[in-house]
Order: C-alpha cells, then structure tokens, then sequence
C-alpha cells in the first residue's frame, strides 16, 4: 500500500511541475500588468512547437541513392543522412538524439520575443480596460495562435523522442531501501520535475536577490507610486510578460516526449492552470507552485484503481471540484492575499 | 382578461422591432438565397444558434456575468430531448417541455454556486461546471449520454405514448408536431417560431423593472446591495432563465438531427456563444442573433472553399503570382476558418467593443451627423463587481 501511495505521489510531481509551471507565467502577468491572459496556454503550446520545429530543421535530410545495394523492393537504396549529421558527423547525430533539450536554446529567444510582440502590439491597450474585454481579446489570439500552428503543423499530434540515455527508468525505491524494482520513475519525468524545480527557482531567487526583481516586486505591491520615484516600471513589466512566456515555452519544450503536441495543447492546460491559479491564490506566486504541485499529485492519486471503485470518474473532475470548493469556501485561494481579487 | 392583454403587449417601438425582427425571420429563405444559404439545414443552425445567444445576452448583456459554461446547458437540453424521443413519443412539444424543465434544473444548480463569486472568478467556476459536465459525460455517465458514440434514436425504444396511441412504423421515426414531419423547412419554419417567442420574451425581460434592476447589477452591485436589494435572486433568476433558452436552442438541435454528444458541452462551445454575442453586439436585443446567423454563415461558406473554388475567384491575378495568393489565402478558409474567426474577434475586441451593432450606429450617426451633432457615448462591456 506504501508503495503504490509513493508511486502515485511521485506520478503526480511531473505533471504537478507543468502546472507550476504555466500557473506561475500565468500569475507573473496577473500580479505585474494586472491583466487576465486566456492565451498562456497557447505560449505553453509554442513552446512544444518550438521542440518540433528545432527538431525538424535538424532532420532535414539529404537523399542519395546507392545504386550497389538493393532495398526489399529490389530498387536501388536510398541512404537518407541529415544535414547536421552531414556537417558535425558524431555530434550532429548526438544533437539530433537531444533534439529535446538543446531546442531550449530556440525556445528562449523566440518566446522571448513574442512574448514582449504580444504585450506591445495587443495586451498593451487592455490594462485600463475590464477584466472582462482582456478574457476576450486574448481568448480571441489563442484561438489565432493554435490556427496558425494548426495551419502550419497540421492537427495530428507530433511525437518526439526523449534523448536515448534518458529513455530508461529510475528505480527510486531501491534507492531508499526498498525493494529494487518496486517503485521505478521514468527518467524523464524526474528529469521534468527536476527542470520545473530549477526554472522555479530561478524565478524566485530573480525576484528576492536581484536589484531588477525588487523593483518589479515593488512595482507589483504598489505600480504608482514606483512610477513616481522616476522609475519606467512599464518597460520592467513588458520584461516580465516576457520572462513569464519564456517559462511557459520551456514548460512545453520539456513536456514534448510525454505528450505528444497537438494545436489544442494549449487550450487543454490553459483551463486546468487557470484553476491551478485560483486554488493558489490570484496573484500569489508561492501559492501558484504549491497549487500546481497540489493538484498534480491530487490528480494523480485520483486515478488510482482503488480510488475510482469508491467514487467513480473523480479522476475526471478532481480538479474542477477542488477548484469549485476553495472558490465558494475561500474565495481567496490557499496563499492569497487578503483583498486581492476577493469578490 | 383585459389585465392579461396590457401584460403581453409592448410598446409601439418594441412591437414594431418584434414585427421587423419576426418578418426577417421567417423571410431568411427568401432574402438569404442570393447569399447561397436559402437551405434548410443551414437555416436551421442559424436560428437556433440565434436563440442560444439570446439567451447568453440575457446574462452576459443585461448583468455582465460572463459565463463560460453555457454549452453545458445546451448539451443538457439535447440530450433530454433525445431521451424524450426515446422514452416517451417523438413529438417535439414534450422533448422541449422536458428539454428546458431539466436544463433549468441544472442551470439553478450551477447558477446558485456560481453567483456566489463575480467577475472572473465567476466565469471560472461556471467553465469548471461545465469542463466537469463534459468529462462526466464522456465517462462515468456513459450509461445516460451514449459516451463518445452519442445518444441516438433506436428501433426498439420504448417511446411509451406513441405506441400507446397506435401501430408504429416501420425504420427509424422523424421527430414531427403533432403528426407533422419537422424535416426540411417545416422544421425550419418551427425553429423559427420558437425564435421569434423567444426574442418576444427577451424583449418582455429587456423593458421590464427586472430588467431595469438587472442593468442596475451590471453597472453597479454594491449600491444596489447598500439600498436594500438583495441582488442574488435577481441574478440567479435571469441565470436559468438563460440555460432555459441554451436548453431549448438544444433541444431544438436535437428536434432536427436526433443526436446528441458530449462535445456540444465542451468549452470550445461555450466560446462559440460569446463570440456571437460579442461580435454581434452584447446587451443589444438583435445584435447577438445577428452574431450568430454571421458566424454560422461564414462557417458554412468559408469551410467550403477549396484551392479549386479559390484559384477561381482569383483568375484575374498573373498565371505566376496566383498559387501565392490562393496558398496564402487558402490558410485562411477551409481548413483555416477558425484562424479568420480568431482575428476577426481580436479585431472586433479591440476596435468595436460593442460588436456589429455598434458598427451600425456609427454609420448612421456618420449620416445623422449632417443635421445634429452625434449624442451619447458607445455602448462598453462591462463587468460584474
């Protein structure tokens, strides 16, 4: 009983680590810009399409035919090499086996951008306006967003493949004296859960330690008066949509070889997080991680045999009914701040 | 008697907008033909879409609640139609009888939880009913909705009145009125009818004082709380009455193609209703029907265009330079239809909140201008604090 209790707890922290994860973004630009963004699920999407994208630049094959050797079909063989294979020799083949990983450099850049395109060209003009108009406006550029990438991807899922020496599992119980072989984790799964840990961490310690996350924190506690001390707090919370896209795409490059990206990706995590973010607390950045954390294991525990004999298709809706019950009981979530967005 | 006269009937300018709006109606296979979209099927959808985002505007316009959970209702009334068919007798009167009795039943469920919270927090709580509902019914309720297959008509339902009145035919019945086949315009026509009743009705609730007190939430809850009315029941009644209306836009669905699956609940659903209103205009009378006969035609006409059908529409443009266009253009029909839909809404969101109808105003205050200066200010979306 111990064990399978573990292995469900462990089951959920991988999940748990994309919800922080994209929770996280997703009160950043709560807390700075005060703005409500039904389109971070799609920058959640991008960013596993960024992993495809990287992915499929680095296979581009070239194709020569060997007239000596005979394929089953008894026509000349094709020997098909990709073009970095070509150029690198070994270390192509090794940067196509890590295809995954290595697209974080791609990812960082291009989320960057988009990011601060999307709060200059558009989120921009709806600071002043009601929570009500920025739902609609950037419901209205996922919808564009997942289109384009339907259009360019096609609708199929597009399975990638974890790097080789990561593919195995790790046999957590034997490290901690139990049976070998009881309780074994996918590598990549620690591997994910370990990343979401860092990038988590690495956006706290830029807000508690760096002189540019104190202002951006002041500026969250009170925008105006910042301004008045003659700082530009704007430009600082355009950096911070930013950054909040940037950890929503790597949340989806890390996530590509456990599910395989669709367009509809996005939509599918947007409404989970939104709730993860309310079960936090809006606008509370410990309570967004514990939150996201929280409902991965809940939901994990959820889908465990013995759960769903005694109420059956909570794996289903777990997290909806969490969400429902903090909602009517405390409206502020588990960390939230008194007055914020309590009503 | 009399009494009852002076309660149904409108003011000129609200009897004279039902007639208008009644004669457009029931003239959409005359006036819609040189569009291409004079066919039953097609007419159908719009009119029961019409009647579903009247109804979302009830809500969404009149209090500034706005819910993310509509489809749930609408998929509720389907399927309660199709159990009717299945249970009871193929006439449409008892499936939209049962169809909005249960849709308002689980509209005041949800509606008493929801409208604890408002705002945002409301429209999360309304999208978590409804992503729950959906899952629901593709899992555990299996035995109810049919799961993924859907809930479908059979050979050997009981159907209890019909074979209580006399020998059954043979193959699977049509849903009629009172022994009149609703296939093709006939069903078209009735769709209608209950569209015009329910414009009747929204236009009753639009004049009325609980429509008044309903505006009052919309622009200001507090105060209203502060001078002694409790707001809820005000808010929790125009609630159901509103997943009455996306009940009976269902049923009606299923009236026309006995069917009835879980992915009208999803989410995905619920945006289409806000989009119509919005881009229709939100809290105008006609502007949300407008919204939807717009998108569903477009839907329909757009995701029917093909490469063929463009490089036609394109023969002017140089031999070279017309695969550009048409592979450029191409993205954004068919297929891509949904990419036009997202960026037209943007578009809309950002530079005419108060959707078409606001559009129209412009234009007429453009050509009013002339003779006085233009008076009041657009119509916002507004929030619900």
């Amino acid at each position: 009983m111990f064990d399978a209790i573990l292995l469900q707890f462990l089951n959920g922290l991988d999940k748990g680590g994309a919800y922080a994860l994209i929770a996280l973004g997703l009160t950043l630009v709560f807390g700075t810009l005060g703005v409500v963004n039904f389109a971070h699920g799609a920058l959640f999407m991008l960013g596993a399409f960024c992993a495809v994208a990287f992915r499929q630049i680095l296979t581009l094959e070239t194709v020569t035919i060997d007239p000596t050797q005979l394929n089953p079909w008894g026509q000349p063989l094709e020997i098909r090499t990709p073009l970095v294979q070509g150029w690198f020799g070994d270390f192509g083949a090794v940067l196509v086996d890590w295809s995954v990983p290595v697209s974080i450099l791609l990812a960082i850049p291009v989320m960057a951008l988009l990011g601060i395109a999307f709060e200059r060209g558009l989120i921009k003009h709806f600071y002043k306006r009601p929570h009500a108009e920025q739902i609609l406006v950037t419901f209205g550029l996922a919808i564009v967003l997942q289109e384009i990438v339907k259009s360019v991807f096609g609708a199929n899922p597009i399975p990638q493949p974890m790097p080789a020496a990561l593919q195995g599992a790790a046999d957590i119980g034997a490290l901690i004296g139990l049976t070998p072989g009881v309780i074994t984790y996918p590598l990549w799964r620690l591997v994910y859960f370990l990343f979401s840990l860092g990038i988590i961490g690495g956006v706290f310690a830029f807000l508690r330690f760096t002189t540019f996350g104190m202002v951006v924190r002041a500026g969250m506690a009170d925008r105006e008066t910042v301004g008045l001390l003659g700082i530009n707090i704007s430009r600082r919370f355009t950096f911070m949509f930013g950054l909040a896209s940037v950890v929503a795409g790597l949340a989806g490059v890390m996530y590509t070889p456990l599910l395989p990206p669709n367009y509809h990706l996005g939509m599918d995590f947007l409404v989970l997080s939104f709730v993860v973010v309310v079960v936090g607390g809006m606008g509370s950045l410990p309570g967004a991680v514990a939150a996201g954390f929280l409902l991965g294991i809940l939901q994990s525990f959820a889908s465990m045999t013995e759960v769903k004999a005694i109420v059956p298709g909570i794996d289903q809706i777990i997290i909806y009914l969490v969400a429902v019950v903090i909602l009517l009981v405390r409206p502020r979530g588990l960390l939230g701040r008194r007055g914020v967005m309590e009503a | 008697m009399g009494n009852l006269v002076s309660k149904l009937s409108l003011s000129r300018r609200d009897l004279l907008l039902l007639l208008a709006f009644g004669a457009a109606v029931l003239l959409m296979p005359l006036w819609l033909s040189p569009f291409g979209a004079a066919y039953p099927d097609l007419l159908q959808k719009f009119v029961i879409y019409a009647i579903f985002a009247v109804g979302f505007n009830l809500l969404f316009g009149l209090t500034g609640y706005l819910s993310f959970g509509h489809a749930a209702f609408l998929g509720a009334g389907s399927y309660a139609a199709v159990w009717s068919f299945k249970l009871l007798s193929m006439d449409a009167l008892p499936a939209l009888i049962f169809a909005v009795a249960i849709s308002g039943i689980f509209a005041l469920v949800i509606g008493y939880l929801s409208l604890r919270r408002s705002g945002i927090y409301f429209s999360i709580l309304t999208l978590a009913f409804a992503q729950m509902s959906y899952n629901l019914a593709y899992s555990v309720l299996t035995p109810i909705t049919n799961g993924e297959t859907g809930l479908q008509l059979a050979l050997d339902d009981p159907r209890v009145l019909d074979r209580a009145l006399g020998p059954q035919p043979e193959g699977l019945p049509v849903p009629h009125l009172l022994g009149l086949e609703l296939t093709g315009y006939t069903g078209f026509f009735f769709c209608a009818l209950v569209l015009i009743l329910a414009f009747y009705i929204t236009v009753k609730i639009f004049s009325s004082p609980f429509g008044l007190m309903l505006r009052a939430i919309k622009s200001n809850q507090n105060r209203m709380g502060y001078m002694g009315f409790d707001t809820k029941p005000y808010a929790l009644t125009v609630f159901v009455i509103s997943g009455m209306f996306a009940g009976l836009a269902g049923a009606l669905l299923a009236i026309t193609d006995p069917l009835a699956g879980a992915e009208r609940m999803q989410w995905t659903a619920s945006g289409e209703v806000v989009l119509m209103t919005i881009l229709g205009g939100v809290g105008t009378l006609v502007g949300p029907a407008l919204g939807a006969v717009v998108i569903k035609y477009f839907e329909n006409i757009f995701s029917a265009f093909n490469d063929q059908i463009l490089s036609n529409a394109f023969a002017f443009v140089p031999e070279g330079l017309r695969e550009t266009v048409v592979a450029i253009v191409g993205k954004f029909v068919g297929e891509g239809w949904h990419l036009t839909l997202g960026l037209i809404f943007v578009l809309v969101v950002v530079f005419l909140p108060g959707g078409i109808m606001e559009g129209i105003r412009r234009i007429m205050s453009l050509f009013r201008r002339a003779q006085r200066p233009a008076k009041g200010a657009p119509a916002r979306i507004q929030p619900a604090e």
